[in-house]
């Protein structure tokens, strides 16, 4: 049978991780082969879909339009992606949202090194769409449900077994420096902070 | 194949002729072997062809070979149909019958068993019984065919059909996905068919694949994604799930393209309103699209506290 080439999943992940993922790699040797990005709880992602608060937008082209787009999550850390002349759609959108609003994100990680020799992570987003705060509600439920299944499948991975997880292991090796509590905590941060508007709309 | 195999496929098909013929397992293992193992003949097919010479030898029908499965084929459940050109066995109640396009085809529609529906196909040539809808039927020795991902059985000469008294419950193969709508792909929104009949193609530039330049037919659709974080799912939601999911409807969208003399405002339009939210979607599974059946809008509140408990509890 004829293979078509499998869409790739879109992957659910707090900014705060998602900012961390400074690791790149491709799966084969072909130019157009996909380039992921390596979470830090041990997974790959070549697309991402995030919804949260846009907070700014600002055109940071010098020559042609190249719009930037601020999204926080309810931990208050931000997603940053930038659109130009190649995602006319997205950066339509950049340039006609008002901000505040919630928005939904589908995009792709992109990595750039900075002349400091940091590694910044942001999104090239394929489409922007203005949403709902149930909309927001679900995601951040979700991105916590997938977070947290990924934290726990990282924690009880053994290290020195060759066939644990490829990506665990190589999330291991890759990001020593990094602290899988921190992704733990920020499932607590984001329930916890959807828990208190929760409790505050219903006490209006 | 190895001899051991051989000889099982051989006290198969000797036990089916043991009330008629007096044959011998050997010479029954060596025709196969010949067909099998020198003519690299598929094993079912070389069963068939051993099945015949008997069949010939003893001036016997097809439909009077004993041990009651026709042959050795596997019965099998339609849902477990997953490859082209197998001889096997179902017992199913037919859901529906079609208009046959073409005079060769006597007999075309559903059949359904516990595990969901099944194309099939009954050759005029074949000169079998004819079959009626809602009656179950055994069916013995049909073959399996695929067009495009989607599979079906098709009736032959060989075939046997018997009617049976119990009536084959058939199941419901519909499938659920959820998700965020995260694409809506191109060939979305007000989209143009071919009007020839028999021919829903949809025109690329006015002209269909098959019958050319024609004036189309309009007509709405969105073939979108859904992604749960963990697998996606392409949707094709037809024009009153478009209607539901969007609230455009077709003449709405003729108006839309028209104002804009551009047919693409249309699927602009249901991108901003749709794409980004999450659904729940049922329907049948058609190659690698699900069609979508029914559909909601995922809205109500969500709850945090078992995923918060499991979260601290880490």
């Amino acid at each position: 049978m004829a293979s078509t080439p499998t869409r790739e999943v879109a992957r659910r992940v707090f900014a705060r991780e998602f900012n961390d993922a400074s690791y790149t790699f491709k799966e084969s040797d072909d130019d157009r082969a996909p380039v992921y990005v390596l979470l830090p709880t041990g997974q790959r992602a070549n697309r991402v879909f995030l919804v949260g608060t846009l907070t700014e937008t600002e055109d940071v082209g010098e020559d042609s339009e190249y719009w930037q787009g601020r999204v926080v999550d309810p931990n208050g850390d931000t997603f940053f992606m930038y659109a130009g002349q190649y995602q006319p759609d997205a950066a339509s959108m950049l340039r006609e949202l008002e901000p505040p609003a919630y928005v939904a994100v589908v995009g792709k990680p992109r990595t750039y090194e900075t002349d400091e020799g940091e590694v910044n992570v942001s999104i090239r987003p394929e489409s922007i769409s203005e949403v709902d705060e149930a909309t927001r509600d679900r995601w951040v439920v979700e991105t916590a449900e997938r977070t947290l299944d990924r934290v726990k499948r990282y924690k009880e991975a053994d290290m020195e077994d060759p066939a644990t997880d490829e990506y665990i292991a190589m999330a291991d090796e890759e990001y020593e420096q990094l602290s899988i509590e921190n992704y733990r905590q920020s499932v607590v941060g984001a329930l916890e902070s959807l828990q208190d508007e929760q409790a505050e709309a219903s006490a209006d | 194949m190895t001899e051991s195999d051989l000889r099982t496929h051989a006290t198969e098909i000797h036990e089916q002729f043991s009330d008629q013929l007096e044959i011998d397992v050997d010479d029954v293992v060596e025709r196969l072997d010949t067909l099998v193992n020198d003519y690299q003949v598929p094993i079912s097919e070389a069963r068939r062809s051993v099945v015949n010479t008997y069949l010939d030898e003893a001036g016997m029908d097809r439909d009077q070979l004993g041990g009651g499965d026709g042959g050795g084929n596997e019965q099998v459940n339609v849902a477990d149909v997953d490859a082209p050109e197998e001889w096997v066995d179902v017992r199913a109640t037919v859901v529906e019958l079609w208009d046959p396009r073409a005079d060769a085809v006597a007999q075309v529609g559903l059949l359904g068993d516990e595990t969901g529906t099944i194309k099939f196909t009954k050759w005029s040539k074949s000169d079998l019984p004819s079959l009626e809808e809602g009656k179950s039927y055994a069916l013995r020795n049909v073959v399996t065919d695929e067009y495009q991902g989607r599979f079906s059985v098709k009736l032959n000469r060989t075939t046997t059909i018997e009617e049976l008294d119990e009536e084959i419950e058939v199941g419901d193969d519909s499938v659920e996905a959820e998700g965020a709508l995260v694409d809506i792909q191109s060939g979305s929104g007000l989209i143009k068919r071919c009007p020839e009949d028999d021919c829903t193609r949809v025109l690329q530039n006015g002209r269909c694949s098959e019958h050319g330049e024609v004036e189309g037919k309009f007509d709405l659709r969105i073939k979108g994604v859904l992604d749960d974080g963990e697998e996606v799912t392409e949707v094709i939601f037809d024009e009153e799930a478009t209607e539901e999911l969007t609230g455009i409807a077709l003449e709405e969208a003729k108006e839309m393209a028209m104002d804009a003399l551009d047919t693409t405002v249309v699927a602009d339009e249901m991108r901003q309103k749709i794409l980004g939210r999450y659904y729940r979607v049922r329907g049948p599974t058609f190659g690698r699209y699900l069609l979508a059946d029914e559909q909601e809008r995922l809205t109500g509140a969500v709850d945090a506290d078992e995923i918060l408990i499991k979260a601290r509890s880490i």
